[in-house]
């Protein structure tokens, strides 16, 4: 292996496989390293027959292998096939552990010892990373593994799993299914809870716990591994049991670590975890580098997909593109790009044509790409590749002079920035001619992104005007990459914030000594902002989130209230002087802003307008406040159930749902017409369950979407096809590719992957001649039996019947009326005290 | 009740106003069905007709049509309800309606009669019409009564989940059996092997199942095993335990099955009289006016 290659490319998926493919085209010295023994490792562990998807459709696909969406083993047959016939140089078996060097002569060393040499380095190794291995002392000859392939293969053996998450404990339940194996299995869990499992596993371990099939240990860690034995850290001290196999599942730890280590100088540092010890680290400034310290940054990469390591490359999902498609187009490109082919324009060139298209003629896609990055404050930081990615995820319009951008109580949670021209903000919605403008450079509109809520004012274009629309996906990753666009967006929106909140014709000037002091803090679920009878006199804007306020009656904390995110809190004390009168709670995570109270205390005292309109919110609360002190004698069962119930649907994530549908059961008789209605709105499939789900006073709150301020859902999705509708609907569009990352990071089950059953046969040909189904969801039989051709199983989520006459299927179809649907604002007020 | 105050901000329609169907908008169908009657009545009793009120009379003939054509709407509902087409309407208004302008047709067909019965097929549509509104009436009885049992019983939890459940314990009860000699093995197999469910309607809408092989084989081991020295580690004691918590599981799941039972047991009659009477009252329009 002393001959280097023209490029060495590390990983076989998609990206990886593309890129060797085109360089054995082009007829260049390469290399293929691949871990495993066979290709693309991650969508050959995909479960089988699974259907893949080529989305985004209107990219077209630029690559010496053919990808088109279908089952999974098709997609890799299709590969495995066409690397052979180009003659792709692929390395099996080969992980690699290290690159030292630099451009022209890097030396790539193996796990195993070997090394390969290159002139080029192409990273393709996706994000999916390394498994965590075990920290404790292993003893020569103990067996420990990290995967499991057929628990059907041991027999007799005492094996011990360690890690509670959906693998570690599908493969204890694997090893203790059948009696006969007579494995003798425990399954070790580091704290008390299975918190990232799923609730039917965790139900499956626990019940095969009590029938006594396998021992769990919970808030356990293994001390030392020997042969033929395991000892455990327990809470109760040391334990020993046999153990002749270690089954290791505990997560894997994403390549970064690897990929800022190649090529890097190393220096003894400091260890943040170990404090008073030295660790060896990466010297600043030397290997490849990332954006931020994030844990979801990407590296630096040029437009060409070069690190700061010159000669080093890196594409695909690390470098934060997980579509395949793209990935397979990349492989394609820097393989021209280090072939000397500089006139390239990349494959997404026509979607910015379309997108540009509207703007004045007489500019190139590069060029106006320039144009938008110079131009707008926050996004000076980015990169051309990463400009050119940005503009994929968003959108430029031309605004004609007076035309509304977006209107005041609008649901959308995307920001805005002007290129070119300037805008209006009507601030006071009863007189539309009161404006405040906004020019060029500047942003707008996120108020909406990052509390969730509706649009705060009408804005319309003053001029002639090029706007960028950003979406949330675009925003939150543009923070991620340039942390100075980040710390702009969080100052204005302070500013802005606290101008919109308190009106009373505030200026910026007038704000800016309190938006200097202030101060965003994260506050986890439950955690108080303010507590009763403490000192204090700062003033708490709710960012993000929601909280709660409790007083104390009788030694019980009451509920007297819910405050949504864009409220304020804390103004008695500071007004009326004194203790806290009521503790404020976040009902789930939250973010405030934290404002000095002696900066308001001097804003009011020069802004009477200001000082008048927080009395007037203070006037509303104190009402409250007298209302439960009041009634706490006469009331108190009252009061107590009210208190209760609040609790109860805040603990079932009320706080941050904006739209959820409730079951009274005094008055539901089961009839479950609420789900067939549902699915007969919707392609047959049901997006609700109303049985399961929790209750408390006959208040029951189904398994059914809330449209979270925030969805988990929308978290992480390759294809970004969750959305945020007009009404408030979170939806999921058709480019859903069926990943299931929506379903894992719903919290509250609501997502269900499913595919479409077909059409059924008419209402009344089912009532007078028996045909179909009937209403309702068919039958999976059924469903399997009329199908033809394969269909893909795709996320399903509620909609709120978007787009459907008379809204709400569930409700409308509810026969008793014990189906309602409330937003929290409007259900949790003390009003429904004094019913 | 729980009431909430709709400060109607959203773009969307909301009625958040949440009322059950009976008072649905402050009983308005109630209200439209009571004045239906005292109409009715006070018709009836201010026009003489002679030589005395029957259904052949022009006012005869208007409550005649009234009930008909109620009785046609009425029937809808089923349709109404499984026809889940886009619009403003709702199910719960739809039901309120039914209720009340059903309950209105008692005054209405009798009248209609005027108090003229007999063993005819005209009678014999009077006398399902009751039917069909008594088994209405018992129906709403039970929605009234039965869903804060169904909930309260359930727990939170599914049906699914009490089935798996049950299940689950006969796995164990299963495992735990295999060191048991032959007689205690078929009393823990009795009761792995019986339908639970079984026993007919009576006991589905009882919740009484005399026949209960769980229940029996826990009595006969708590029988032989009162004169039973206490071993450490009896496999008894654990089949006992077992025993008892598939008693519990199975008393929820009775229960849950005979309230739910309860609410559509009524349906069986309500809805098939429903269709008799709209054969019978077929036949009494056509014969009346084919006789007349």
């Amino acid at each position: 292996m002393s001959d280097a290659f023209r490029i060495a490319i590390v990983g076989s998926g998609p990206a990886g496989l593309s890129a060797a493919g085109r360089a054995a085209e082009l007829g260049l010295s390469h290399v293929l390293l691949e871990k495993t023994d066979h290709l693309s490792d991650t969508i050959y562990k995909y479960q089988k027959g699974k259907h893949v998807m080529a989305t985004p459709v209107q990219l077209a696909l630029r690559s010496p292998l053919d990808f088109d969406a279908g089952k999974r083993e098709a997609v890799l047959g299709t590969w495995d096939e066409q690397t052979a016939k180009h003659g792709v140089n692929v390395m099996y078996h080969a992980e690699v552990k290290a690159i030292t060097g630099q451009a022209g002569d890097f030396t790539l060393a193996l796990t195993d010892g070997r090394e390969v040499k290159a002139e080029t380095v192409i990273l393709a190794i996706g994000t999916q990373g390394n498994p965590n291995l075990m920290r404790c002392p292993i003893e020569d000859g103990a067996v420990v593994q990290y995967t499991l392939d057929d628990p059907a293969e041991y027999n007799d053996e005492h094996i011990t799993v360690v890690g509670g998450g959906d693998a570690g404990i599908e493969n204890a339940l694997g090893l203790a299914a059948e009696a006969a194996q007579g494995n003798s299995v425990t399954l070790c869990n580091r704290s008390a809870e299975f918190s990232t499992a799923k609730g039917p596993n965790v139900a499956a371990l626990l019940g095969a716990r009590d029938a006594g099939r396998m021992q769990v240990l919970t808030e356990t860690t293994p001390a030392k591994v020997e042969k033929g034995w395991i000892t455990f850290d327990t809470r109760d001290g040391e334990l020993r049991i046999r153990c002749d196999r270690v089954i290791a599942r505990m997560g894997s730890a994403p390549p970064r670590a690897f990929v800022e280590a190649c090529c890097a100088e190393f220096e003894e540092k400091d260890d943040p975890r170990n404090p008073g010890r030295t660790m060896r680290g990466v010297k600043a400034g030397t290997g490849v580098q990332f954006t931020s310290s994030d844990r979801l940054a990407y590296p630096i990469l040029s437009p060409t997909f070069e690190t700061t390591v010159p000669g080093i490359f890196v594409i695909g999902a690390l470098a934060g593109y997980p579509l395949i498609k793209h990935c397979m187009n990349q492989g394609y490109d820097v393989v021209e790009f280090i072939n000397g082919n500089t006139q390239l324009k990349p494959a997404d060139e026509p979607i910015l044509e379309k997108k540009f298209a509207a703007l004045p003629k007489g500019r190139e896609v590069s060029e106006w790409l320039e144009v938008l990055r110079t131009n707008i404050g926050i996004l000076q930081g980015l990169s051309p590749l990463q400009m050119r990615e940005f503009m994929l995820d968003s959108d430029v319009r031309v605004y004609q002079p007076g035309e509304v951008i977006f209107v005041r109580g609008a649901r959308e949670d995307s920001l805005f920035a002007i290129a070119e021209g300037s805008v209006l903000v009507e601030v006071n919605p009863q007189d539309p001619s009161i404006t405040v403008p906004i020019g060029t450079g500047e942003i707008f509109g996120e108020v909406g992104l990052i509390s969730g809520r509706t649009r705060g004012a009408t804005i319309r274009a003053a001029e002639r005007s090029i706007i960028v629309e950003i979406s949330r996906l675009a925003a939150l990753r543009l923070q991620r990459q340039v942390p100075s666009a980040q710390k702009e967006i969080t100052r204005i929106s302070i500013e802005r914030q606290l101008l919109q909140l308190f009106k009373a014709g505030l200026t910026k000037e007038d704000v800016a000594e309190v938006v200097a002091g202030a101060e965003v803090r994260t506050v986890r679920a439950g955690e108080a902002v303010i507590s009763e009878g403490e000192q204090g006199s700062d003033v708490f804007v709710i960012r993000s989130g929601s909280m709660i306020v409790e007083k104390a009656v009788g030694g019980k904390p009451v509920f007297l209230s819910y405050v949504p995110a864009g409220s304020f809190v804390g103004e008695m004390a500071l007004i009326d002087g004194g203790l806290r009168t009521a503790t404020v709670k976040a009902a789930i995570k939250a973010d405030v802003i934290r404002l000095p109270g002696e900066a308001f205390a001097r804003l009011m005292a020069k802004k009477p307008a200001l000082e008048a309109r927080v009395r007037q919110d203070m006037e509303a609360r104190r009402i409250v406040n007298s209302f439960v002190e009041e009634r706490k004698h006469s009331f108190s069962g009252a009061v107590d159930l009210y208190s209760q119930t609040a609790k109860f649907l805040i603990d079932e994530g009320i706080g941050e749902a904006t739209d959820v549908l409730l079951i009274d059961e005094n008055l539901c008789v089961g009839c479950d017409n609420c789900e067939k209605a549902c699915a007969d709105s919707h392609d047959g499939l049901s997006r609700l369950d109303r049985e399961a789900g929790k209750t408390y006073a006959h208040l029951h709150v189904p398994t059914s979407c809330r449209h979270c301020e925030h969805p988990h859902c929308m978290a992480d999705c390759p294809p970004n096809a969750i959305h945020r509708g007009a009404d408030g609907e979170v939806f999921i569009d058709d480019t859903c590719i069926g990943c299931g990352n929506c379903q894992r990071n719903c919290p509250y089950g609501v997502i269900r992957m499913d595919k479409v059953p077909p059409k059924k046969p008419s209402l009344l040909s089912w009532l007078f001649l028996g045909l179909g189904p009937g209403p309702g969801e068919p039958s999976h039989e059924w469903s399997v039996e009329n199908s033809k051709g394969e269909k893909p199983k795709k996320a399903i989520k509620c909609d709120m019947c978007a787009g459907i006459d008379g809204g709400p299927a569930c409700v409308r179809a509810c026969p008793t009326g014990a189906a309602i649907r409330v937003s929290p604002d409007e259900f949790l007020t003390v009003a429904r005290l004094e019913a | 009740m729980l009431m909430v105050k709709n400060p109607a901000r959203s773009r969307r329609q909301r009625t958040s106003s949440h009322d059950g169907f009976l008072q649905y908008r402050n009983f308005r169908w109630a209200k439209i069905a009571a004045a239906i009657c005292v109409a009715a009545i006070a018709a009836y009793l201010m026009i003489d007709v002679q030589p005395r009120p029957n259904g052949g009379s022009a006012e005869g003939y208007i409550l005649g049509t009234i009930g008909a054509l109620l009785i046609l709407w009425l029937t809808l509902l089923g349709v109404r309800k499984r026809a889940m087409t886009p619009g403003r309407w709702s199910l719960k208004a739809w039901t309120s309606a039914h209720v009340y302008l059903g309950l209105s047709l008692i005054v209405i067909a009798t009248l209609h009669t005027g108090f003229q019965f007999g063993w005819n097929v005209h009678t014999l549509a009077y006398a399902l019409m009751m039917l069909v509104i008594a088994s209405g009436i018992w129906g709403i009885s039970m929605y009234g009564a039965l869903p804060k049992a169904l909930s309260d019983n359930r727990e939170m939890m599914t049906e699914t989940q009490m089935l798996e459940a049950l299940r689950s314990i006969d796995r164990q009860l299963h495992d735990a059996a295999q060191p048991l000699d032959q007689h205690h093995a078929d009393l823990v197999q009795s009761s792995l092997e019986q339908d639970p469910f079984g026993g007919g309607l009576w006991a589905r809408l009882t919740g009484r199942y005399r026949r209960c092989a769980t229940r029996a084989a826990q009595a006969e081991l708590r029988r032989e095993g009162a004169f039973r020295p206490k071993l450490a580690d009896d496999p008894l004691e654990r089949i006992d335990t077992l025993l008892e918590r598939k008693g519990a599981i199975l008393h929820r799941v009775r229960r849950h099955l005979r309230l739910k039972a309860l609410l559509e047991v009524w349906l069986y009659v309500h809805v098939p009289v429903t269709f008799a009477l709209i054969s019978a009252l077929s036949a009494h329009i056509v014969s009346v006016f084919f006789y007349w």
